[in-house]
């Protein structure tokens, strides 16, 4: 596990938390009057991060010439794509944060919820049919089913170590991709019922975003009628700032996720602090001592890993599915490596880490880059050779400018390499993320007091919390 | 290793005993089942020496593409997930060199560098068969070898050293990184498109093997070269010191570090020795399918660990068995299923397979 490797950083930092340190005592760390609530420093945190990466895409959109418009639809794609990856990622937390359970199948069970969503709710009519319920049947048939698949892959991975579980899990989330993705699947029957998806064309069923969103904002769900109560406000500001529907209905969407989020939070955050929470934690830290206790972790770690998976399919569904179309392409492994990639920036064992994490990453390294490409596509006159050849020829010329040019164009490959760079330095340099030193430990009580000096400082020493 | 069976050890023991039992009745079900076929005439020989020819020539790429897989998996303690970066590497530097070599004079050098990214040249023009450009090809091969080895060892320097000690799954996780700066690297200089690279296989009539009149000569070429490749590192492997330090390394570092192990020089041997098997791998993959695209490692990697893992990780031998296995069940199973759910059915063996012997089929004895 990363947390095993102590590394030093923020050297700034250090003289100054172990002064505070020094001020608080060692005796009183229970007992710390002044230090904020930790669910407000949470959220403070995340506030940060948000404000961040707002500003960040604020600064872009103004340099590109972007009207309000356009500034509103940008932050909102960012904060939609932030919050379903604060979802996932929420829930590989449960999994590898508490659990130590390191599944790489994120995708596939995600692919189970969206597809089984798709298939309940797709008309028994369309071209590939489903059974034709109502959405709210469907996203509860989603969530059932992934949590039915994570208790079969679970079966035979739970017995495994650590590096056989994750390719059997990688495994799993591959079969279950590529069963979609058969022609076996194209159109079937079960008892007489027709049912298809699609194979690799993939499946159209009611669009979960529209429906989700005009249920909400539109009286009856029916644009031509007025706003509903909880549509006022959002009817108004969008009003305010000439808004169009679409992005006034997007943003009732991506709200929608970020109360998912929130729920998801509270949720894991309050089975971590349960006996049941410290169960997975001990399993985290060493099985063999729980079992040792008389806890059967076999049990626990089935009932955490269908949990993660539940949240994962309601992933797929609000995310990947939210489009009323899907396809196994949505589900590929890379997709199960961003959230891997936004879970070790924010520090796995942090739920606030994990939010934080998705957020940094849907914001700076996916959206980022290929944003740029377009504000400086629209701003400069790059020339765009076909190859890098052409490019290191003029290069050669002593003229940057084609290489450049074609740099700028392969962005949106380039950050590919950007995400294995910081992946590896993240490894190498800081494997406890940003807020992973704050992963709680089994007990219930704080013993970073009770270690060894040296060790303590570090405890202390990685971000300076008060409530640490 | 297994999980340790608490207050149900032995029941735990009697249902992987279950299990494997189960399996193998399946088996033995599916090969009653091909016989069943074959004798009332459901399925013709021909049609399934086709599918146990093919299943050997996969099973032989997924093999040397293990091997190297499995002996950094012995030596370094994890699983490397950029071993199907490293095949892809190996195919691009490969084929470039072999591009350039045969392109002299015949096409234009910024279009044989980047193997045909402009799509100016193609295989046609270059003759690119064994019987066409066999000095360019051979020329290839070594230089798939060498750029492999180079490219392994710079992010061994780069990205593991600095973290010998940290454990298998920071390790894992940094391959990950490692996999996918190298997959795009090869996409920002090669483009993102499949390319054809070779030209079909010539082939030879003779009366050697008895399915088949005409045997394809690039198929020959995969099978003498693998063949060769994994009896040298066998004589390697059993009868040098080289040998003894990595067997004595993959059962202790520290100990075999007490014992005067150099271990750092034995690790660069090993990358060495398994960077190298990886590039030949790509570049004969690309021998025998024709086509070439930066994914083509990538999806080969999770057959690639099916096969380690089935072997036993560690075992050189069982990485052969498994590529092997793996190859054949590819490629039979299409007897039942339709062709998108071959690897389907790998995978789910691998699966099945490690219920049963969780540290596959040669493990606990690693030799490698």
């Amino acid at each position: 596990m990363s947390r095993d490797v102590p590394v030093r950083c923020d050297g700034g930092n250090d003289s100054e938390s172990r002064d505070e340190e020094r001020a608080n005592g060692p005796t009183n760390f229970l007992l710390n009057g002044n230090a904020r609530p930790r669910w407000l420093n949470d959220i403070l945190i995340i506030g940060k991060a948000t404000v961040v990466v707002y500003g960040v895409f604020i600064g872009l959109g103004l340099a590109a010439g972007l009207d309000m418009n356009g500034i509103v639809s940008t932050l909102q794609q960012v904060t939609l794509l932030a919050a379903s990856f604060a979802l996932v990622v929420l829930a590989l937390n449960l999994h590898w944060g508490y659990t130590g359970l390191f599944n790489i199948g994120v995708a596939g069970f995600m692919a189970v919820g969206a597809y089984t969503m798709a298939l309940v709710t797709a008309a028994p009519d369309a071209t590939f049919p489903g059974l034709g319920l109502p959405l709210w049947v469907g996203v509860l048939a989603g969530l059932v089913a992934s949590a039915l698949v994570g208790f079969l892959v679970a079966l035979p991975a739970l017995r495994l170590r650590a590096d056989y579980f994750a390719i059997v899990t990688l495994a799993a989330a591959e079969v279950i991709r590529l069963v979609f993705n058969s022609s076996a699947l194209h159109e079937f029957s079960v008892l007489g019922v027709e049912l298809g998806t699609g194979g690799g064309q993939g499946m159209s069923f009611p669009n979960l975003r529209n429906t989700v969103s005009r249920e909400l904002l539109y009286v009856g769900g029916d644009p031509t009628a007025g706003p509903t109560l909880f549509g006022r406000p959002f009817m108004a500001v969008g009003d305010r700032l000439e808004l169009s529907p679409s992005v006034v209905e997007g943003w009732v969407y991506t709200v929608v996720l970020v109360a998912l989020v929130a729920f998801a939070f509270v949720v894991i955050t309050r089975i971590g602090n349960s006996p049941f929470g410290r169960m997975l934690k001990a399993i985290r830290e060493d099985e063999l001592v729980a079992r040792s206790l008389g806890k059967n972790t076999d049990r626990v770690k089935i009932k955490v890993f269908m949990l993660g998976c539940v949240f994962m399919g309601l992933a797929g569904i609000v995310w990947q599915g939210r489009r009323g179309y899907i396809d196994p392409n949505l589900f590929l492994p890379i997709i199960t490596f961003y959230i891997f990639i936004a879970l070790i920036i924010g520090g796995s064992g942090s739920n606030t880490g994990s939010v934080v994490g998705a957020f940094l990453f849907a914001g700076l390294l996916f959206e980022g880059p290929p944003f740029v490409q377009r504000i400086v596509d629209a701003t400069f006159d790059l020339p765009h050779p076909p190859t890098v050849y052409d490019g290191a020829v003029a290069l050669g010329d002593l003229d940057p400018m084609p290489l450049l040019g074609y740099a700028v164009g392969e962005l949106p490959n380039l950050r590919f390499v950007l995400f294995g760079a910081v992946l590896i330095a993240l490894m190498i340099y800081r494997p406890d993320g940003i807020l992973g030193h704050r992963n709680e430990p089994a007990s219930p009580i704080d013993l970073t007091k009770e270690r060894a000096p040296r060790e303590r400082e570090h405890a202390v020493a990685d971000g300076g919390e008060e409530d640490e | 290793m297994r999980v340790i069976g608490g207050r149900g050890g032995l029941s735990n023991v009697t249902m992987e005993q279950w299990f494997g039992v189960l399996i193998l009745s399946g088996l033995g079900v599916l090969v009653l089942d091909l016989v069943r076929r074959v004798v009332f005439g459901d399925l013709t020989v021909d049609t399934l020496s086709v599918f146990v020819w093919r299943g050997f020539v996969d099973g032989l790429i997924i093999a040397l593409a293990a091997v190297g897989l499995s002996m950094t998996y012995a030596i370094l303690k994890f699983a490397n997930f950029s071993q199907g970066d490293l095949v892809t590497t190996g195919a691009f530097a490969g084929w470039t060199a072999a591009y350039v070599v045969a392109g002299i004079g015949v096409a234009d050098f910024g279009s044989t560098i980047l193997l045909n990214a402009d799509r100016g040249t193609s295989a046609r023009e270059l003759g690119m068969h064994l019987f066409g450009a066999p000095v360019a090809i051979f020329v290839g091969l070594i230089v798939a070898a060498l750029a492999t080895i180079l490219v392994a060892l710079a992010f061994d320097r780069l990205v593991y050293r600095r973290m010998r000690t940290a454990g298998g799954i920071p390790l894992l996780i940094a391959s990950i990184g490692v996999a996918l700066v190298l997959r795009y690297l090869v996409v920002f200089f090669y483009g993102e498109h499949t390319r054809g690279v070779t030209r079909s296989s010539p082939t030879v009539d003779h009366a050697l093997v008895f399915w088949t009149d005409s045997l394809h000569v690039h198929q020959a070429t995969l099978i003498v070269v693998g063949i060769g490749l994994m009896v040298a590192l066998h004589v390697l492997l059993q009868y040098t010191k080289l040998g003894t330090s990595m067997r004595a390394m993959a059962d202790n570092r520290d100990l075999a570090l007490i014992t005067g192990i150099p271990t750092e020089r034995v690790i660069l041997l090993t990358w060495i020795l398994g960077a190298g098997l990886t590039g030949v791998a790509g570049y004969l993959i690309v021998l025998e399918q024709e086509t070439l695209s930066f994914n083509t490692g990538w999806f080969l990697l999770l057959l690639i660990f099916s096969a380690v893992i089935l072997g036993g990780i560690g075992s050189i031998y069982g990485a052969i068995a498994g590529g092997l296995i793996i190859g054949l069940a590819t490629n039979v199973s299409l007897v039942w299923i339709p062709g998108d759910l071959t690897e389907v059915a790998a995978f789910t063996l691998m699966i099945l397979i490690l219920i049963f012997r969780p540290s596959g089929l040669f493990g606990g004895v690693e030799t490698a």
